[in-house]
């Protein structure tokens, strides 16, 4: 099986690992893999070592995608593209946020990138700080809950739908818990020619805070929960939705993570975890998910 | 070793590092109860889950870190995490 | 075959010589006074002019020179042009170029720098980028832009150097003026500058890492080895302009060029396009018998301290002309890295330094006249004031 070479530095349970296993699955030896700055890139590159058996590339924050872009054209002008797959993977905050210019660049020049975004929903590898992909209510250490805050008092950033936007051929949502799907949904990206996203919920132990066993449990009750709708976009047209049997409350998401414990202590959590709820019945309307 | 001009590095190199020494637990098999469904391998974060030709497993302990991710995930119970003795 | 001289604006002199270097990967990405070489770039590609190379449209300067990291990184030569703000915005990525030893390219056509706003030719913008680890050289006028750029590659690609290479233009003075040329010709080119072979790239065939994480133990040496590299381009920068003379047939100077020196009582230093208002200046008044010289700077990165030592070692006051400004130490920093050469050495001639033409204002002849007296009274008199403006409007301050 590709994957990771092990003694990398992540932390036990790591998410980030799991992800690029899955994706390393996924591609192949016929790809080149470009990571911007995080953990996946951090923990797994400490001069002189590395995890990677793949060719790699890392560059800055917020440019994989251009330097992803780069690669696909210089492999296309010397005439070196055969069936060589160029894969971006990134962090949330990476891609979505410091990474947004980028990846809406080479997604609007339709460069035949894969695009694979790992979201443990904040800055992890620099302590935990809130991204536009932290969810509603979640206490990151600059939205952290306090006297005056119930955490982040925004939603997550749509990044599929963005994405679907810019006529991306194929856009998924998939999860670490799901390793086949994740598997199955990457491969179908780096088949597909043009810009692809693979969008990959990917629970963490330490900025989540939960025992490092739980990584693919906690990652199963966000799907079932509805909080974590798993689709694919084909051309813009929603696809293969993974239907919810049996909706669980979001209190039992939410009480299974440290960062949200403060909804179910403080005066007022509870219309916050009402909120929360309200957002998962809208994925399950919008989504089709019944 | 000298730099590569660039700072180019090795392929798999990580390996010289023992993350095994990273664990509490140890994750014990029971390879009786094991149902050969192969997902602790494919889920193990680490590499140190690997399938044998009959399709049980072999645990790596140079590098396992000792999540409990294959004790939590298997179908079976025939993972059980233990408490390592030093 | 041997092209005729032809009448073309510099930006297509340049457009052209990067045409002949068979670039792979150009990206481009639109400023003032930068636009008419990605522009004519563009055409060629339209026309099917530029083989086994692919143009990239991004969406801002940063992806511009990020898209070549990831290019270069796969083996291929590599190609941009910018100014200003654009480099501004490159500026982190820069250092990622350098550190990675990608030998990309780039022009920067000088232009002033925000704020405030200004889209005229000073050289603040690449001198605001020295530190990077970038090759800097700086063009006298057209026929040298375009020669250069070959001359970057070459020396870029060299595999003693392997540092990403800057071709400095001035904005709108040489980007948009009109000057007889020869254009690079394709089969000289061919022969002066070989393939780009590099020894590590992203290669499914060879799986390297590149851009790993160094900690204290080994970041020290990645920095010394960059260094150690801008030593060995001192004497590939040489060479290269020797080699493209033996091909070519033409010389503009290797690190530096002299005009003059042999006697010269007063040395000016300058780099650009008013090099060429100096020559003017200085066969104007060496008729009044006045013994001036200049000392071209065509190399700022490697700084040539030794070849400068040796051209200035016998005047009696030097004094450099910037284009540029060094907030809060009030120099240029040609001023302040000549001064930092002769320091510690036996060299005890008097420097002086005039800071100008910042925003594109004109430098006419009767400035460079002006400074060349202010100098005439230091050889008298001493050094009166180090470093100034020289065409400050009084009636604005």
């Amino acid at each position: 099986m590709s994957r990771l070479a092990p003694g990398h530095r992540g932390c036990a349970g790591c998410c980030d690992a799991m992800a690029a296993n899955f994706v390393l699955e996924a591609v192949g030896d016929d790809a080149i893999v470009v990571s911007p700055t995080g953990c996946l890139e951090v923990m797994t590159t400490p001069y002189p070592e590395s995890s990677w058996e793949v060719p790699w590339i890392h560059s800055l924050f917020e440019n994989a995608a251009a330097v992803a872009s780069g690669i696909d054209a210089a492999l296309k002008a010397m005439g070196r593209k055969g069936n060589t797959k160029v894969v971006a993977i990134g962090g949330d905050g990476a891609t979505l946020d410091i990474g947004m210019q980028a990846i809406s660049g080479a997604f609007e020049r339709g460069d035949d990138i894969t695009y694979v975004c790992v979201d443990n929903e904040a800055y992890m590898n620099t302590g935990v700080q809130r991204s536009g992909a932290t969810p509603y209510g979640a206490s990151t250490t600059t939205s952290p809950a306090g006297k005056q805050s119930f955490g982040n008092p925004r939603p997550k950033k749509n990044m599929p739908a963005i994405l679907v936007a810019h006529g991306s051929p194929y856009v998924a949502t998939t999860s670490i818990s799901y390793p086949k799907d994740m598997i199955r949904k990457v491969k179908k990206a780096v088949d597909i020619e043009g810009p692809t996203y693979v969008h990959a919920h990917a629970p963490c132990t330490t900025g989540w805070k939960f025992d490092t066993s739980k990584t693919v449990e906690v990652g199963k009750l966000a799907v079932e929960t509805a909080l974590w709708p798993m689709y694919e976009m084909e051309n813009g047209e929603l696809t293969n939705v993974r239907k919810v049997k049996n909706q669980k409350p979001v209190e039992e998401y939410l009480k299974s993570q440290g960062r949200f414990k403060h909804l179910f202590t403080m005066d007022g959590g509870k219309a916050e975890i009402a909120k929360i709820q309200a957002i998962a019945d809208w994925n399950v309307e919008h989504y089709g998910l019944k | 070793m000298k730099i590569i001009i660039g700072g180019a590095v090795e392929p798999g190199s990580t390996r010289v590092n023992k993350t095994g020494g990273w664990r509490n637990f140890k994750p014990l098999y029971h390879q009786d109860k094991c149902i050969k469904c192969g997902l602790c391998s494919l889920l193990c974060p680490d590499c140190s889950i690997e399938e044998t030709e009959e399709k049980y497993v072999v645990f790596d302990f140079d590098f396992c870190k000792g999540c409990g991710i294959c004790a939590n995930e298997c179908p079976s119970d025939a993972i059980e995490m233990v408490l390592e003795e030093k | 075959m041997r092209e005729k001289m032809t009448v073309v604006e510099g930006s297509y002199t340049v457009a052209h010589a990067v045409k002949v270097c068979r670039p792979n990967v150009i990206s481009a990405y639109p400023i003032t006074p930068q636009t008419h070489i990605v522009e004519d770039l563009s055409q060629f590609m339209a026309d099917g002019e530029i083989p086994d190379c692919e143009y990239i449209n991004v969406e801002s300067e940063f992806s511009a020179i990020s898209a070549l990291v990831g290019a270069s990184a796969a083996g291929a030569r590599t190609y941009s042009s910018t100014t200003s703000q654009g480099l501004e915005l490159m500026h982190e990525a820069l250092f990622n170029v350098s550190g990675m030893r990608l030998p990309v390219v780039m022009t920067v056509v000088n232009r002033a720098v925000s704020a405030p706003i200004n889209i005229w030719n000073d050289q603040q913008d690449s001198i605001s980028q020295r530190d990077t680890g970038w090759i800097q050289l700086y063009a006298e006028d057209t026929q040298e832009a375009g020669d250069m750029t070959a001359q970057a590659f070459k020396v870029a690609e060299d595999k003693e150097v392997k540092l990403p290479a800057m071709v400095c233009m001035d904005g709108f003075i040489l980007s948009h003026v009109y000057e007889p040329v020869i254009l690079l010709e394709q089969d000289l080119t061919d022969e002066y500058l070989p393939k780009y072979e590099p020894e590590y790239f992203l290669d499914t065939k060879n799986p390297m890492t590149f851009g790993a994480f160094a900690d204290p133990t080994t970041y020290t040496e990645f920095r010394y080895l960059q260094q150690k590299a801008m030593d060995n381009a001192l004497e590939k920068i040489e060479k290269a302009a020797d080699d493209f003379n033996k091909i070519f047939g033409r010389y503009y100077g290797g690190l530096i060029d002299t005009y003059k020196t042999e006697d010269a009582e007063i040395i000016i230093m300058a780099m650009g396009s008013i090099i060429g208002t100096i020559k003017d200046v200085i066969d104007k008044v060496r008729s009044d018998g006045i013994k001036v010289g200049l000392v071209k700077v065509r190399s700022f990165r490697p700084f040539p301290v030794e070849a400068i030592r040796k051209a200035v070692a016998d005047a009696s006051v030097i004094v450099t002309l910037d284009k540029n400004i060094s907030l809060g130490l009030n120099e240029g920093a040609l001023l302040t890295e000549v001064k930092s050469s002769l320091y510690n050495t036996d060299i005890n001639v008097p420097v002086m330094g005039f800071m100008l033409g910042h925003g594109g204002r004109d430098i006419p002849r009767r400035t460079i006249r002006m400074i060349i007296d202010k100098a005439k009274d230091t050889m008298r008199s001493g050094i009166a004031v180090e470093s100034e403006f020289a065409d400050l409007r009084g009636d604005l301050v």
